[in-house]
């Protein structure tokens, strides 16, 4: 069974909800990522979502563009990424995820990416240029090893959620609103009915939402329509400052709304 | 069995052998499929193309001349070379023939929000012209680099009323106003209508693009065969993504005796880092929601290129173009800034048409072909835009 999925329902079974962190692999700095990865699993994170740096991010917005562009100025390459991946799962048993986008996949060779990808000790894959129409054609030849995560959407009809469903590993990703990644000022009843119809559609996976969720009061307010949650530019906005600690107080706050 | 050899693509799933596709964010899979069918079903609707054939007669001033380029022909004293005029279309480049026809599918699709990327500012103009022309909201994405270098284009898409929002992010040229415009897109896709400005992107993009600039190549066949009698031996063509291009081979592309020829910014050279030949030099890879040739690094990260010329400054090439190339039924080279300028510079003088710097490039081949051609063999340049535009360039470029 996958690793990802076990560690959602178990969290579910106890009544609580799963937080996944997205971090920008390489940022802040080479030097300090695995420190910080380290403890913000340490500060409650239940998942951790690996970004891959690419120069031409279609999905995010402004705060992990510019992550990606400081993590690439740094130096960071796929193999260091896969170095971090294995660091981290030497260390923790949270499952791990690489987020990023398809040419990254493709230039490092389909076979070799996932061969090392398994190798290093990672559980699952989130390429958001990679939908439903182009998911067959572009994982082949992948093994069923990596479980291979699809996003839904506000734009996406109910049979597509349907669809999507059926196809995703590990859990269906989804996006809150329609837009790119980053902070949002709070979420209307639109949102709301919406993460409902998605969330009682679902018949194989469980549900995590992300985009736009920062504060507990995000969370506390989606909780009834989601297994867990994704928190990615928040994170990464206060990583830009000197001290950790801010990090850490944010992932702890989250953590608690997740388990209230 | 003959159909087998007539090209029909690209393939429903929007590719164009293993180039094209949707590689795209989940939330703009709805709008793609619904521009589709939009698409499909209006394309052969005489209502449709009547309305269409009217803007481009009596708005656009189409059909636009082939001129026999008679001093630039005796320049050269071998084959006759002809200039498709595109530089006369309304705004003063070939991008009014894609961006009359998307509106008309917005109106279709009831969206009441355009949105637009450019680079030397002239599908910015021709999507702010279309906006006016019909009543809608119109937001131009442009990188700071090209607002300065294109700043004519600029004041004028204001003056039209669009917004233009300058992109400040990686090169700060096309590719990343591109990126800007798919942002915007998958955050007001419900009331908001892309109108990409060449054949790349997501399918259908490369498709309907393509299928409105094909005029171009109609009306240049209906045209030879009444000077000449035949088709031409030549075409020649720039590319940056492409779409003029493309809109001139297309309908010579099963005629295999007309010889086609891409022409991409060499920049500095091609021995230099700071090019845009993309085809020439560059491997393929998914890049802006299409399977195509990239200029790139080991990584997979996109390159910053550099061409003289804003519209050819791209560091991706529609797809179509990536599968004719493998199919070996286009040639693509590539010419250099230098080259360009001079190439602009002579048409100037003997034909007194001043040229885009882009269209440069394609004359700027005249120079390698025109040697090996036969008295009897025929040139068709598409000269894509005319050189108001870059003024400043030449300005600083050109010493008298």
């Amino acid at each position: 069974m996958s690793k990802i999925k076990n560690t959602i329902e178990q969290i579910n079974n106890d009544g609580k909800k799963a937080l996944s962190v997205f971090l920008t692999s390489g940022f802040p700095t080479i030097d300090k990522f695995l420190d910080n990865t380290n403890r913000i699993i340490e500060a409650g994170a239940d998942l951790i979502e690996l970004g891959m740096p690419f120069s031409d991010p279609l999905a995010d917005g402004g705060v992990i563009q510019q992550s990606s562009q400081i993590a690439l100025q740094n130096g960071i390459t796929q193999k260091q990424t896969f170095q971090f991946a294995e660091q981290i799962k030497k260390h923790n048993k949270t499952p791990l995820i690489l987020m990023g986008y398809a040419n990254t996949i493709l230039q490092y060779g389909k076979e070799q990416f996932e061969q090392d990808a398994i190798n290093a000790g990672v559980d699952g894959l989130i390429i958001p240029d990679v939908p439903l129409e182009e998911f067959d054609d572009f994982f082949f030849p992948f093994s069923t090893k990596l479980d291979k995560i699809l996003l839904t959407t506000p734009t996406s009809s109910k049979k597509r959620i349907i669809e999507l469903d059926q196809k995703s590993e590990g859990f269906l990703y989804c996006v809150s609103v329609s837009g790119t990644t980053g902070v949002r000022e709070g979420f209307d009843n639109k949102v709301t009915q919406n993460l409902e119809t998605t969330y009682k559609a679902l018949s194989k996976n469980k549900m995590l939402v992300g985009f736009g969720i920062s504060t507990p009061e995000n969370i506390k307010q989606l909780s009834p329509f989601a297994d867990g949650f994704i928190v990615g530019s928040a994170v990464i906005k206060s990583l830009q400052n000197e001290s950790i600690d801010e990090t850490i107080n944010l992932i702890k706050s989250l953590k608690q709304a997740c388990v209230e | 069995m003959e159909q087998h050899t007539i090209y029909n693509q690209p393939s429903t799933a929007g590719k164009f052998g293993d180039f094209g596709g949707r590689f795209v964010p989940e939330t703009l899979m709805s709008a793609l499929h619904e521009l589709e069918e939009t698409y499909n079903s209006v394309k052969s609707d005489p209502d449709f193309l009547a309305e269409l054939n009217d803007l481009q007669k009596n708005y656009n001033g189409r059909e636009t001349p082939l001129t026999f380029a008679n001093r630039l022909t005796d320049h050269y004293g071998k084959g006759k070379i002809y200039l498709k005029r595109e530089d006369l279309n309304h705004t003063g480049a070939h991008k009014m023939n894609n961006t009359l026809g998307q509106i008309l599918l917005a109106k279709r699709l009831g969206k009441t929000r355009i949105i637009a990327e450019t680079g030397a500012g002239q599908h910015g103009v021709a999507t702010a012209t279309v906006c006016a022309k019909f009543g809608l909201e119109c937001t131009v994405y442009m990188g700071e680099v090209d607002i300065e270098r294109q700043e004519m284009n600029v004041f004028r898409m204001k003056m039209l009323g669009a917004k233009v929002v300058p992109v400040t992010s990686g090169s700060k040229t096309l590719k990343d106003a591109t990126n800007e415009a798919i942002r915007d897109w998958v955050t007001n896709v419900e009331n908001t209508h892309y109108i990409i400005g060449s054949v790349v992107g997501p399918h259908p993009y490369p498709m309907i693009v393509r299928d409105f600039q094909s005029i171009i190549g109609e009306e240049t066949k209906t045209q030879i065969n009444n000077f000449e009698g035949r088709n031409p031996d030549y075409i020649i063509a720039c590319v940056g993504g492409g779409s003029n291009a493309i809109g001139i081979f297309y309908p010579f592309i099963n005629n295999p005796e007309v010889k086609l020829i891409g022409i991409e910014a060499g920049g500095y050279g091609i021995d230099t880092d700071m090019h845009c030949a993309t085809l020439t030099l560059g491997r393929p890879g998914v890049f802006q929601g299409m399977n195509t040739y990239l200029l790139q690094d080991s990584e997979g990260q996109i390159s910053e290129v550099h061409s003289i010329s804003a519209g050819l400054d791209y560091p991706g090439v529609g797809p179509e173009h990536s599968f004719l190339k493998e199919l070996n039924r286009v040639q693509y080279s590539s010419i250099t800034d230098d080259e360009a300028l001079d190439a602009a510079l002579q048409l100037s003088r003997l034909e007194g048409i001043l040229p885009a710097l882009e269209s440069s490039h394609a004359l700027a081949h005249l120079e390698y072909l025109m040697p090996n051609t036969n008295k009897d063999d025929i040139v068709v340049i598409n000269l894509s835009g005319r050189g108001d535009k870059d003024l400043n360039t030449f300005i600083n470029k050109i010493k008298f």
